[in-house]
């Protein structure tokens, strides 16, 4: 008896293990960024050029680091997103424009729109081999003391929002808010 | 008779040897598509080992050294500009492990997180040998047991 259990255990087990994996995307890589400090930078702003955007601007309150670029198609799909999300007031969405030309960036905001409350501008990914960034769109979770707590790679959509991003913001607002810091 | 026949023709063997000759060309010019100078022919040499460990984390397929893509190019940079620096290759590669986790090494390291990765399949083989082991012995040992069975599949 045991002769055809061990074998039938060992393949529903592989099985299993596999099925699991067909789930998955191979391309998206967990950052090794989380739960860690956002990394120090100083840019320039795309709009405001004479101001910078650095990293302390982003500690004091939960937001969204954006990665985004106008020869970027997935940015396009996002856009509403954004958008609704910046009206809605839950979190300040901040932009990383990523290895952009500047005219080319303010051509696309002006034809779609700005959901961002400031962008950074980062033509030479100096900054985005910082955070890992591979590819565009990514969107960053920081929280009240400018920690990373997650990054969604690919577009964002409104099940990501609803699913991951909005209860994860809200448990970080209700955690800094007992704590007593600002968010 | 055998040549006209035969696996290799000479015309075939003609055809082989100039695709050979054009895929070797072709591989050479994935190191020709940005050279970096490195006044030291031993610095050259370990950028050259390390952009073809590194993995490009946008055509995860490929090495920094044959990607088109331009994060490759960005990196590549920034690993040529840190050798000149002078950083060691643990250095360079902790450096980007940092940022975009042990994927990026084409190689793993061996350490705790990934000792079933190179260890693995060893293990499997050798559990696979020892029932093998273990089957070989139990026939060995009970031959008459056999017999019937062997009928018994006889169809």
């Amino acid at each position: 008896m045991l002769r055809y259990v061990i074998p039938l255990a060992v393949f529903l087990g592989l099985a299993a293990l596999l099925w699991q994996g067909l789930g998955r995307n191979p391309s998206v890589v967990p950052s090794p960024l989380i739960d860690k400090p956002v990394p120090q930078f100083s840019l320039g702003r795309l709009k405001a050029t004479d101001q910078r955007f650095d990293s302390a601007d982003l500690a004091g309150e939960v937001c969204l680091l954006n990665v985004w670029a106008s020869w970027c198609p997935q940015c396009r799909t996002e856009h509403p997103m954004l958008e609704q999300i910046a009206r809605s007031g839950i979190v300040p969405v901040y932009g990383l424009n990523w290895k952009d030309k500047r005219e080319d960036a303010l051509r696309w905001l002006q034809r779609f729109g700005d959901p961002y409350a400031a962008i950074a501008h980062d033509p030479d990914n100096e900054v985005g081999i910082d955070f890992g960034v591979y590819g565009a769109p990514e969107t960053f979770l920081i929280d009240a003391e400018g920690r990373i707590r997650y990054k969604h790679i690919g577009a964002l959509t409104p099940q990501i929002w609803r699913d991951k991003l909005r209860p994860m913001i809200e448990r970080l607002k209700n955690q800094s808010r007992q704590t007593g810091t600002q968010s | 008779m055998y040549f006209r026949t035969g696996p290799l023709t000479a015309r075939s063997g003609r055809w082989l040897a100039c695709i050979a000759v054009v895929l070797s060309l072709a591989s050479m010019s994935a190191v020709a598509i940005d050279p970096m100078q490195f006044d030291d022919p031993a610095k050259e040499q370990r950028y050259r080992e390390l952009i073809a460990e590194l993995r490009c984390m946008v055509c995860q397929n490929q090495n920094l050294a044959d990607s088109n893509a331009p994060l490759a190019q960005d990196l590549r940079r920034l690993v040529a500009e840190r050798i000149r620096q002078g950083h060691s290759n643990a250095r360079i590669k902790d450096f980007l492990v940092e940022r975009y986790s042990e994927f990026v090494l084409y190689r793993p390291r061996v350490e705790s997180k990934t000792w079933l990765l190179w260890f693995g399949p060893f293990l499997i083989l050798a559990a696979g040998a020892g029932a093998l082991l273990v089957l070989v012995r139990r026939r060995r040992s009970a031959p008459a047991e056999a017999d019937p069975e062997s009928e018994a599949e006889h169809t």
